[in-house]
């Protein structure tokens, strides 16, 4: 009953004049971030981060988190009218949503996917709502051996869970860590892997990687093919509108599984793109229509675009309730927590009430504008992808660095930036997850100090990761996660001899 | 370089996922150096501070060692772009690199507004009106929005200086 009184107070922290304003201007930033190639929720949020240096952080956060939904609506119309994705997780919805613009059903498409977005979105705040005061108050208890071993679940979930090659992904992981090391050690007070170079004495900023891998990277990718776009009319009325809200209800088993999946990938830090292509894979092989899909079925747009936006939201409930952030746009806001000077995690939702439940029901209210102005304002944003991308791509260029250059009012982190762009393409170009990589540049410290602090208590024996139920429950955790492909594989191939049957061919989405 | 005359080639995919095998290994290396110089023991105050680090290292080392075997026993052969691509991204990396560099001496602001220039008018062969319109324009509203209204300063050169901004 508390949390409820909490979730009213939220909402009138959320309704105040000045957060609404705060909260359309962030809308419309972000669907622009999201229609535009080479800036992504990630980097959009990052750049914008200096400008709310001297906002409250409640008002702070209300704003970069409806940047976060509005690139969350705004990949659905890169996708759907250009068959170009905006943003990573639209991939999936490309593949039914283009076909559709193509006969004509833009408006339904559009329509379908915004609607699945909110959705998506909408299951995961309740649960949100629910669970992270729960889980926060159970992570209050928490010493340092068990905050490690959350740390090494998240870390280990990427590892087992990405469908990247597992060994890239530790390189690139391992890469963020030792990028978090340089610097000032924060335990000893000691200097370390700074070889003398006074720029790296205060270690590499995390923002600065993110404009970078993911803002120049994506355009340096980008600007490989020279783009041109040749996209569909979006015309959405009220009678289209309504039309596919009738429709919708008939799915809802695909939403209600989709929703699912989004928010559990998005809690394990697997994030909206995998869940995205999940959930697609998941419809195709259940709906009767399976064979539809990728000719234009609406289910194929329901599916992806409900299991992203529920996913990018979930990612929010560890980052919240626990520190650890779920997405690389999490993460990014969790460093906006730092820097207004609130400390990420359980004690949040004691210190912190206004702040928390407001950002909870901001994100109610977000999601409910995000839906209006995105149903309004498709044919505007559309028109934005028609700027010539030679006009567009200086911009975002010389975005990033306002961006880069801001965080610390240092022109060294606009050359660092251009340095981690090259770094992004040659990783991204060869497969090299990126998200692991922000996220241990983002936990790298707080994980070694948690390390250090549990092996200082138990004067260096590792079995402190494992000496009482808690602590090695989440261990044991993250080891199934780390090892997940080999134990999957090997239970498939048990149970196919135990049956006498040869393996069946791969499912399609994995 | 001799292949560049060709269009159609480029650098095998090969043998750039093996040269950032190495790269990222060496980076490992280096951080094993580093960590080894801070102290990888024990010391009054518990581990060290190069205790961490010293084993990120070490798997930065090992993973990469086994991303470059599997990269070289990889039997096809696709090209990691081709040069013509290559040729895009340089030609949009170069001016980045010098719009970078030039903008602790000339400030943001003018530096953004050649960039802008140039590329429009290099990459996309715009009319000198419009290339003018948006070099001028862009950097004056990022003025208005980022100093005037988010009070977020932003590095100035001499032509600010002389119209006193």
């Amino acid at each position: 009953m508390e949390e409820l009184a909490n979730l009213f107070h939220g909402f009138a922290v959320a309704l105040m004049p000045f957060n609404i304003l705060v909260m359309v201007i962030g809308i419309v930033l972000g669907v622009i971030i999201g229609v535009l190639p080479g800036l992504g929720g990630a980097n959009g949020v990052a750049i914008l981060l200096p400008l709310t240096f001297s906002m409250p952080p409640t008002s702070a956060i209300i704003m970069l988190s409806c940047i976060y939904w509005g690139a969350l609506f705004g990949g659905a119309i890169t996708s759907i009218l250009f068959n170009i994705p905006g943003e990573p997780w639209s991939v999936a919805t490309t593949f039914d949503g283009y076909p559709m613009a193509q006969k004509g059903k833009a408006g339904e498409a559009l329509t379908a996917a915004f609607t699945s977005s909110f959705v998506g979105a909408l299951f995961a705040i309740i649960m949100i709502t629910l669970v992270a005061p729960l889980v926060a108050r159970f992570a209050l208890e928490f010493g340092p051996a068990e905050k490690f071993a959350v740390y090494f679940l998240a870390f280990c979930s990427f590892v087992g869970l990405s469908k990247e090659p597992p060994f890239k992904t530790v390189a690139a992981m391992m890469l963020g860590f030792a990028l978090a090391a340089v610097g000032l050690d924060s335990m000893t007070g000691q200097l370390r892997l700074t070889f003398g170079f006074t720029e790296m004495l205060n270690g590499f900023d995390f923002l600065i990687a993110v404009i970078g891998l993911f803002g120049i990277g994506e355009i340096l990718l980008t600007m490989e093919d020279g783009l041109s776009f040749r996209g569909n009319n979006a015309k959405i009325n009220l009678r289209v509108v309504l039309h596919t809200w009738k429709e919708l209800p008939r799915y809802w088993m695909t939403s209600l599984r989709s929703s699912v999946i989004g928010c559990w990938m998005g809690i394990t830090p697997a994030g909206a793109t995998p869940a995205s292509f999940m959930s697609y894979g998941i419809a195709k092989r259940v709906s009767k229509n399976g064979k539809n899909f990728g000719q234009g079925e609406i289910e194929g747009v329901i599916a992806p675009e409900t299991a992203a936006h529920a996913a990018g939201t979930a990612a929010l409930l560890p980052m919240l309730s626990l520190g650890v952030p779920g997405s690389p746009t999490a993460a990014v806001l969790l460093g906006g927590l730092l820097i207004w000077g609130l400390q990420p995690g359980p004690m949040l939702f004691v210190e912190q009430k206004e702040f928390v439940w407001g950002l909870i029901a901001s994100m109610y209210l977000g999601n409910v504008v995000g839906l209006l102005i995105v149903l309004t304002c498709v044919p505007i944003f559309a028109a934005i992808l028609r700027i010539p991308f030679s006009i567009v791509a200086p911009l975002i260029l010389v975005l990033c660095a306002i961006g880069a250059y801001s965080v610390h009012n240092s022109t060294f982190d606009v050359m660092l930036m251009l340095v981690f762009g090259v770094i992004g393409y040659l990783l991204k170009k060869c497969n090299y997850p990126l998200a692991p990589l922000v996220l241990a540049i983002v936990l790298g410290d707080k994980a070694e100090e948690a390390f250090r602090q549990s092996l200082l208590a138990s004067q260096g024996a590792l079995g402190v990761f494992f000496s009482n139920g808690l602590v090695g429950t989440i261990m044991a955790l993250g080891l199934i996660a780390l090892f997940w492909s080999p134990i999957n594989e090997g239970f498939t191939r048990l149970r196919s001899a135990a049956t006498g049957r040869p393996r069946p061919a791969g499912p399609d989405y994995e | 370089m001799s292949a560049s005359t060709d269009g159609n080639l480029g650098p095998s995919h090969k043998l750039v996922e093996a040269g950032v095998a190495l790269l990222i290994g060496a980076a490992g290396v280096v951080v094993i150096i580093g960590s080894i110089k801070a102290g990888i023991g024990w010391g009054a105050e518990g581990p060290r501070a190069g205790f961490f680090p010293f084993y990120i290292g070490l798997f930065i080392v090992l993973a990469s060692v086994i991303n470059l075997v599997s990269a070289l026993r990889v039997r096809h052969h696709h090209l990691f772009a081709e040069w013509s691509q290559l040729g895009h991204v340089m030609s949009v990396l170069i001016p980045s690199a010098i719009f970078v560099g030039a903008m602790p001496f000339i400030g943001l602001y003018v530096s953004s507004a050649l960039f802008i220039g140039w590329f429009m008018r290099r990459l996309g062969k715009y009319r000198w009106l419009t290339v003018l319109a948006v070099a001028i324009g862009a950097p004056v509203i990022t003025y208005l929005v980022f100093e005037r209204w988010f009070l977020v300063p932003l590095p100035k050169g001499p032509l600010e200086d002389w119209l006193g901004l």
